[in-house]
């Protein structure tokens, strides 16, 4: 008959409209900025309403999610290190060329050495393709997951510097905490296959040791155990 | 199926068919023929109609300047048979590069010979209407030659030293304020200026009254412009018709407002650059962007990636692949009237796939994904089980809904069946791609008809209808989903463990000189990637073959007798992509 397409499909209208409001019933008021809500409302098996409350409501970033680049840094004794040896590798693989980094020379030789005098990265070009991050052979320079970053003056504000692209580990820790896991796996056995070697030589033995004993981080490495610059002291 | 068993063009020696015409392209690393310029149309059509090469996919020039010559590069299929590419050079001096266009015999070679024209100032002599198409009337020079210099020209190729080891911070506006980086022709004032642009466009469209007469009052043709701010366009895309009363005598499509000269900025990149870059083409389908880039620069690196990247690669080109359609046929909806109702049904099934790009690849859109011998990253259980709920429950039945919702609707099927027809013939003829050419019934599936990646391992079928309109556009793509879905079933079962990329990870890679064609079937149609290396860290020749701006070139065809408010739905249908038609 005609017309009986267009029933069906009001049919259908009418099954959304009505799963809405028996989605609200199923979680009885709890729905809207409630973490647990949001996970089934947003995952396979969601029904009813699909949006979100932003910004009182927030999707959860996944690890991978990536925006903007940052600068780790490690904090000794109250000054920050940072990782970057100003390789130039991550300028050199930019795809939009917006990352510039002036190096610093030493002072007294006049050579330069591996501490990037500043480093400087244009948000406006940068196009979140996070080659920086995936080249880095220092782990230094990772992707960022605050992607507020809206401000009313483009000129004296996206020019990121390396004061405010600086982050430090424990903030890397936390929003990559898989990543960070598997980094510091590798270089604790990095550093062990290193002491090995030395403990061959029987005056390094003690190195050895030291190296075996340091557990590789738990996959969930919390922020607040600082194993991260363990590998490097030795 | 007859696509499986195509004859081997290796056999096929068009030196000794064409003896004195046509010899062997010897350079190192290359292949095809190159074609005297006087023959060229007599070769082509011998090859369309005693060979079987009746599909001009890819034409595309290449400015060899050291050589002095042009070049323009054509890649013709056995649409039939299925099989690689034949292809055909034509050389002509580059102080005077003038061709004879095969516009005449592949109706499909009229934009692309226009882009050609535009780009790189090559004369088609034939040529219907020689104008450019991707900048305006009245630029000057060819942005594509390769002494020409951008606005903001830095270097011949990425990285710039500036950067590295420089290191001074500037802005490209600062080191060249507003109106100091145009290029003007000697002699060139602003006073004497007339803008030649929209006279251009015009003049190609009728004039004038027809004579007809309707119930004793004499009509007029009237002009309309439709967009570039319109938004049933789908973007910054303007349509010029000529009209009778309501019905279209004449379509012509402006296009270039998104333009940004996206094959100049991949031949300053190096290769790997320009991964992210494919990303921004159809930013609808990035994964498959990807994965045609990827493939070609392969070829030209003889590499092949591991057994579960292969897997990954299928998987996430599949779900780009449903994530398209439904997209297109929301935005179908859309345009047909169906105020984002469905468009919103669709879009909540996308979402769900995006997030799991999100969590693979680190973006919902840019997913910048795969890499030259693999993929960038593994996909997590969590999300390999996500995508086995969705690809086995939740999408099957969201698109059984769908169909239940539109397919029948008596509305969907008056505006849709019978409008905006291509027929089989022109649907070839017009380089038509992807569903437009399989709704006009012609059995043509790159990944059928010369499988790439480890298409050949799964069974699927190529969906097709045959009527051509624009109803079976919409059913071809339902197809589609419902085989993608078929697909990703079966990756899900065989997926392997292992490496996910074979070497190293590099930043730079070397890359043999020689040419590459990298061709995929993306969800808008053939996506082709020409790319010519010298062994440099940049390539020489970076071309895209765009399906939604091959397709575009049968828009007119389809538009004419029909009202201008079937024109919405008939562009909905064809599924474009500003950022892929302008590049």
């Amino acid at each position: 008959m005609y017309g009986m397409g267009i029933l069906r499909g009001l049919g259908i209208v009418f099954k959304h409209f009505v799963d809405s409001y028996l989605d609200d019933l199923r979680w009885l008021g709890n729905r809207y900025y409630n973490p647990e809500a949001l996970k089934v409302r947003q995952g396979p098996k969601a029904q009813g309403i699909f949006t979100v409350q932003y910004p009182e409501e927030r999707l959860p970033t996944p690890e991978e999610f990536r925006f903007i680049p940052f600068l780790i840094y490690e904090e000794k004794d109250g000054k920050k290190e940072y990782r970057c040896t100003s390789c130039g590798i991550c300028a050199k693989v930019c795809p939009p060329q917006c990352i510039w980094i002036e190096r610093s020379n030493d002072p007294k030789t006049g050579r330069p050495i591996p501490d990037p005098k500043n480093f400087y990265i244009d948000i406006d070009i940068c196009m979140n393709c996070g080659f920086c991050a995936e080249f880095c052979p220092f782990d230094a320079i990772k992707m960022d997951h605050d992607f507020e970053l809206a401000s009313y003056d483009r000129i004296s504000a996206h020019i990121f510097d390396k004061e405010r692209l600086g982050k430090p580990v424990s903030y890397y820790a936390s929003i990559r905490p898989t990543n960070y896991a598997r980094e510091e796996k590798a270089r604790a056995e990095e550093e062990a296959k290193k002491a090995a070697k030395a403990a061959a030589k029987p005056a390094a033995e003690k190195a050895a040791t030291g190296a075996a004993a340091r557990p590789a981080p738990a996959a969930k490495a919390a922020p607040a155990e600082k194993k991260d610059d363990a590998p490097k002291s030795e | 199926m007859a696509l499986a068993s195509a004859p081997s063009i290796t056999e096929l020696k068009l030196d000794r068919e064409f003896p004195g015409e046509v010899t062997a392209d010897t350079r190192k690393g290359y292949s095809g023929y190159i074609v005297k310029p006087e023959k060229l149309v007599e070769v082509a059509t011998a090859l369309r109609d005693r060979y079987g090469f009746n599909y001009l996919s890819s034409a595309t020039a290449v400015d060899y300047l050291e050589q002095g010559q042009m070049e323009m590069v054509y890649h013709l299929y056995n649409i039939q048979a299925g099989g690689p590419a034949l292809v055909l050079k034509a050389q002509t001096p580059r102080d005077n590069p003038v061709l004879p266009s095969l516009t005449p015999v592949f109706p499909g070679a009229n934009f692309q010979e226009r882009e050609a024209w535009d780009l790189y100032g090559i004369r088609f002599t034939g040529h219907p209407n020689l104008r450019r198409i991707l900048m305006w009337e009245g630029f000057y020079g060819h942005p594509m030659r390769k002494d020409w210099k951008e606005a903001y020209y830095e270097e011949e190729g990425k990285p710039f030293e500036t950067r590295w080891p420089g290191g001074q911070v500037y802005r490209a506006e600062e080191r060249n304020p507003f109106g100091h980086n145009v290029k003007y022709p000697e002699g060139f004032t602003l006073e004497g200026w007339t803008e030649e642009a929209e006279r251009a466009v015009y003049a190609a469209l009728p004039t004038g009254g027809t004579g007809e007469t309707v119930e004793g009052m004499k009509t007029d043709l009237i002009t309309v412009n439709l967009g570039p701010q319109h938004p049933s366009t789908h973007g910054v895309f303007r349509v010029v018709v000529t009209l009778d009363g309501e019905t279209i005598v004449k379509l012509e499509p402006v296009m270039g407002y998104l333009h940004r000269n996206h094959e100049k900025i991949g031949e300053r990149n190096t290769f790997i650059q320009n991964i992210p870059f494919t990303d921004r083409l159809d930013y609808l389908s990035s994964m498959c962007n990807n994965f045609g880039y990827v493939l070609a620069v392969e070829k030209l690196m003889n590499i092949k990636p591991p057994e579960r990247a292969e897997y990954i690669r299928v998987m996430m080109a599949e779900l780009t692949r449903i994530c398209n359609h439904v997209w297109a046929i929301g935005f179908l909806l859309n345009d047909l009237g169906a105020f984002f109702t469905p468009a919103l049904y669709l879009i909540k099934e996308r979402e769900l796939i995006l997030d799991v790009f999100e969590a693979v690849a680190g973006s919902r859109m840019m997913c910048n994904y795969m890499r030259f011998g693999g993929v960038a990253r593994d996909v997590p259980d969590e999300q390999l089980a996500k995508i086995r709920e969705l690809v086995h429950e939740r999408l099957p039945r969201a698109i059984d809904e769908m169909e239940a919702y539109l397919t029948h609707n008596e509305i969907v099927k008056s505006r849709c069946i019978g409008v905006g027809v291509l027929s089989t013939e022109d649907a070839i003829a017009y380089s038509t791609a992807g569903p437009v050419l399989r709704a006009s019934g012609v059995a043509y599936d790159v990944r059928k008809a010369e499988p790439y990646g480890i298409y050949d391992r799964f069974d699927f079928k190529c969906a097709v209808r045959y009527n051509g309109d624009i109803y079976d556009r919409y059913l071809v793509r339902v197809d589609e989903i419902r085989e993608s879905l078929k697909i990703l079933q079966q990756c899900l079962r065989d997926l392997p463990g292992g490496e996910i990329q074979t070497g190293k990870p590099q930043y730079q890679v070397r890359v043999p000189a020689g040419e590459a064609y990298g061709r995929v079937e993306n969800p808008k149609g053939e996506l082709g990637y020409y790319i010519i290396s010298t062994g440099k860290a940049n390539p020489y020749r970076y071309h895209i073959r765009a399906p939604s701006f091959i397709n575009l070139t049968a828009f007119g065809k389809m538009c004419e007798g029909h009202k201008i408010a079937d024109m919405v739905g008939i562009l909905g249908s064809i599924d474009i992509v500003l950022g892929e038609v302008d590049r």
